[in-house]
């Protein structure tokens, strides 16, 4: 187990790099950043003075080197517009995201869980068919646009939550979070639930046909045979094997929300990490782009040992050894 | 919180509540929902229109410009300049910081240094003004001598932008305009960080900083000290909400009390609704097509004869007379737009009173075309920003359709302005679409800036992609930005204006006009250079 672990991590170091040089020197590639921060009444003095403190004067892959330099010793770089250290500007945007995906994702389990369940027993009952026909919905449609018909209708014509931003916060372990106050949970529900809709219908599929699936198979049917009751082949046998679906995919979507939820944050104006990624590459503000990208591979590439790691926890036949990953 | 125990009172306790804390709420806490946020809340950070609207609230400045960009006396009460290179600044006594400390002339040479000693900066803009400077004394308290090394007519116009800082915020001996002895601060210039945070963010304006979070709302209190009228708001909120859609809901449910920029198409839904309002003021900002008149060969023109028709003054004057201004202002912009037949809106300093109109008239401008040897038009691409200024792609297009119609096949590139600016820089377009919005409250800056030969000495032409280069022009402008007689300065602009639109290489389009809408029982001024403000906002009497 350890052995895997460590191959894994050197595995993971391996991608970080190939992330830094494909993000690198992609945003190099689409322009230059100094026409966007100097003024066009600028002299050539003035240009030429914030070039070489940003280092813009370098070769390209000399531009690199320094970056990879520094960020083995933890700096990656400081944002161009904003003046400070790329990971705190992204670290401190954190909560607010980690808030949000939480919620998003454990409405995902707690509500897709059951009602896939559901209709999965029963597959070609009227219940089961309906809400089917609602996750196709639910997965279809645009995050912005169910966004705005969310704003629409619960902000604008009942007025019952706000539009936008994030309430109140407290301090929590060091922490900013508005999970703890009413205002805060008021804020919440409108995003989280644009993040939820689309994972609440993936699950819901994705139990319904596990369930549906497993429902045939021969060791469901010996157990029926046997006499074990229907509640306790539901709960023991089936559920137990459908989470392993399940918790490869929440994990896989974890990561996606935490670092590109940009469509919801940005529709509901939430002060997230994903709104910083969309207005850091409106200014090409390189250091925020790289390191969030790199930030963002980190938390994949954890996440998913994480995930290999809970495997072994649900099912006893996953081994956990060097040679098979 | 209002949880049924004994229903009746309970429910009438929370009615009450919810009345009181509302009501209390909408007279104190003032919500605005900002289309841009501030990168920082250093003033001297960065020279942008949303980072120098928040300074207002925060700092004052020697001079201040009001809503039409006016200069009136702020913390300097009357200033005056000797014909040359002198001036003198009579300064506000009684008037102190957030933090208690009285306001003295140390207080503005602090600033001045702390311009050259910038480390966090994005540019230098602000520095510009003092690098000037030949000695800043201050003769006592309250009186400040400046001495410039080249004169400056237009030092006042420029101090507006100017916030001052207090000398406080650092340990400091005597402070004097010396930057070989770190001007008498003896501990570390302040940065980006230490305004951001709080502790450095001391100023002498209306209002004062409470907290300030990247990406969040930024939460300011009214400052007792102000020295001016004291604001009607004990708190205020600025909310940056980037997206339209999302911003004009949010004042649809009660949000917000104030949105800048609303997109123009979605006034309709308020129009009719006694809730809200909104006010329309037409800004400095100008949206000018930049034509390439430098060069032989032009990299987004085809001609049949190889040569660059932009340079024949009588093709340019075709263009210009070939778009129809009204329908665009009418059609793509909703109204929200005024035509523009000079570079700056009528009543700026050194615009002209009453400029000709620039007439649609494609029967006129085929003719110009055929004498010009062009019967049969030629090839050209429009370049244009799809995101930056407002329909700025659309009325590239419409553009495009009104050239076609005398025979100039027209196509539009458009790109995000991300590589829009650096691609113009390195003029790489034969007509580009360009925007300035005047910072100083004069048509000189645009003047100077882009039609100018360019001279780095002199600090000017340094937007003059066009290569655009006229003897008679240059004359004028060299002349007019150092006289300091009003009445020959603003004759020497009107002069240049007219030099320039004869000569048709700029093909002024419109004037964008900025928008707020808000609650009905608020009253809002708008101001020229689209600074959204706290202090603009009052209650409606």
């Amino acid at each position: 187990m350890a052995t895997y672990i460590l191959q894994r991590l050197l595995q993971s170091a391996g991608v970080m790099l190939a992330v830094s040089v494909a993000v690198f020197f992609s945003v190099y590639g689409i322009g230059d950043p100094i026409e966007l921060l100097v003024p066009p009444q600028a002299g050539a003095a003035e240009r030429l003075e914030l070039i070489q403190r940003l280092g813009l004067d370098q070769p390209a892959w000399q531009q690199y080197l320094t970056f990879m330099g520094n960020a083995l010793h933890g700096d990656l770089g400081r944002s161009f517009a904003h003046g400070v250290p790329a990971v705190g500007l992204i670290l401190s945007r954190l909560p607010a995201t980690m808030e949000l995906v939480l919620l998003a994702l454990s409405l995902a389990v707690l509500v897709g869980v059951p009602l896939g369940l559901f209709a999965g027993l029963d597959p070609h009952g009227k219940p089961a068919r309906l809400i089917l026909a609602c996750t196709v919905v639910g997965y279809s449609l645009p995050n912005f646009w169910k966004g705005m018909m969310l704003i629409l209708l619960f902000s604008v014509l009942l007025g019952w939550l706000p539009t936008a931003e994030r309430g109140e916060t407290v301090t929590v372990l060091g922490i900013r979070t508005s999970l703890f106050t009413a205002d805060g949970l008021r804020h919440l529900v409108l995003p989280a639930l644009n993040l939820a809709i689309p994972n609440v219908a993936l699950v819901i599929r994705l139990v319904a046909t596990g369930t549906t699936d497993l429902m045939t198979q021969e060791f469901v049917k010996y157990a029926r045979a046997k006499g074990v009751r229907p509640r306790r082949i539901v709960g023991r046998h089936v559920l137990r094997n459908i989470l392993i679906p399940v918790v490869t995919v929440v994990g896989i979507e974890f990561g996606s929300l935490v670092a590109f939820s940009t469509v919801t944050e940005t529709v509901f104006a939430w002060p997230g990490m994903g709104k910083l990624l969309i207005q850091s590459i409106y200014q090409l503000d390189r250091p925020v782009v790289v390191a969030y990208v790199m930030l963002a591979t980190f938390l994949f590439i954890s996440v998913n040992l994480l995930v290999d790691i809970l495997y072994a926890a649900l099912d006893p036949r996953v081994k956990l050894t060097g040679g098979a990953a | 919180m209002c949880t049924p125990m004994n229903v009746p009172t309970v429910a009438f306790a929370c009615l009450l509540s919810i009345g009181l804390s509302g009501g209390s709420a909408w007279s104190q806490t003032l919500r605005i929902a900002l289309s841009a946020e501030p990168t920082a809340v250093d003033p001297h950070y960065h020279n942008v229109t949303p980072n120098n609207a928040l300074a207002t609230h925060l700092f004052s400045s020697l001079v201040e410009q009001d809503e039409k960009q006016r200069l009136q006396p702020a913390l300097a009460k009357t200033w005056e300049n000797d014909g040359r290179n002198r001036w003198t600044f009579k300064l506000r006594q009684g008037v102190s910081f957030s933090n208690g400390a009285p306001f003295t002339a140390d207080d503005v040479i602090f600033t001045f240094c702390r311009l050259q000693r910038n480390e966090t900066k994005v540019t230098a803009s602000f520095g510009r003004v003092t690098a000037n400077f030949a000695s800043v004394t201050a003769v006592d308290d309250h009186t400040l001598a400046i001495e410039t090394l080249q004169p400056e007519p237009l030092l006042p116009n420029y101090l507006s932008d100017i916030a001052i800082l207090s000398a406080s915020i650092v340990p400091h001996g005597k402070i004097t305009y010396d930057l070989g002895r770190e001007c008498g601060v003896t501990g570390p210039w302040p940065v980006v960080g230490n305004f951001n945070d709080g502790t450095a963010a001391v100023g002498t304006g209306p209002y004062k900083l409470k907290s300030y979070v990247h990406g969040s709302a930024i939460d300011l209190e009214r400052n007792p000290t102000y020295w001016g009228e004291a604001e009607p708001w004990a708190a205020v909120q600025l909310l940056p909400v980037t997206s339209t859609g999302p911003r004009f809901a949010g004042l649809l449910a009660g949000d917000y009390d104030v949105i800048e920029n609303p997109a123009a198409r979605d006034l309709g839904r308020i129009r009719n609704d006694k809730r809200f309002s909104y006010i329309v003021t037409p800004s400095a900002r100008a949206i000018i097509l930049q034509l390439d008149v430098g060069r032989e060969k032009s990299p987004a023109v085809k001609a049949a004869d190889g040569r660059n028709p932009l340079q024949d003054v009588r093709v340019r004057k075709a263009l210009s007379l070939a778009i129809d201004r009204d329908t665009i202002i009418k059609r793509l912009m909703d109204g929200s737009a005024e035509a523009a037949y000079q570079f700056m809106p009528v009543g700026m300093f050194g615009t002209l009173p009453n400029p000709a109109k620039l007439t649609y008239d494609p029967a006129a401008s085929r003719k110009l075309l055929a004498e010009a040897g062009y019967p049969n038009g030629f090839q050209i691409t429009v370049a244009t920003t799809n995101n930056r200024y407002v329909n700025d792609s659309q009325i590239v297009q419409a553009v495009a359709q009104y050239w076609a119609q005398i025979g100039v096949k027209t196509e539009v590139d458009a790109m995000p302005s991300t590589i829009y600016f650096p691609r113009r820089a390195k003029r790489e377009f034969s007509v580009a679409l360009a925007g300035f919005g005047s910072t100083s409250g004069e048509t000189s800056q645009f003047l100077r800036v882009w039609a100018a030969t360019p001279d780095e000495a002199l600090a000017i032409g340094s937007a003059n992609y066009g290569g655009y280069s006229s003897e008679v022009f240059d004359r004028l402008i060299r002349e007019a930005i150092v006289t300091f007689d009003d009445d020959k300065r603003s004759q020497l602009l009107q002069k240049a204006t007219v030099t320039l639109l004869d000569d048709m290489a700029f093909v002024p389009l419109h004037f964008e006009s900025s928008i707020w809408a808000f609650k009905a029982d608020l009253a809002v001024t708008g101001r020229t250079d689209q600074f959204t403000q706290a202090m603009s906002v009052k209650p409606k009497k």
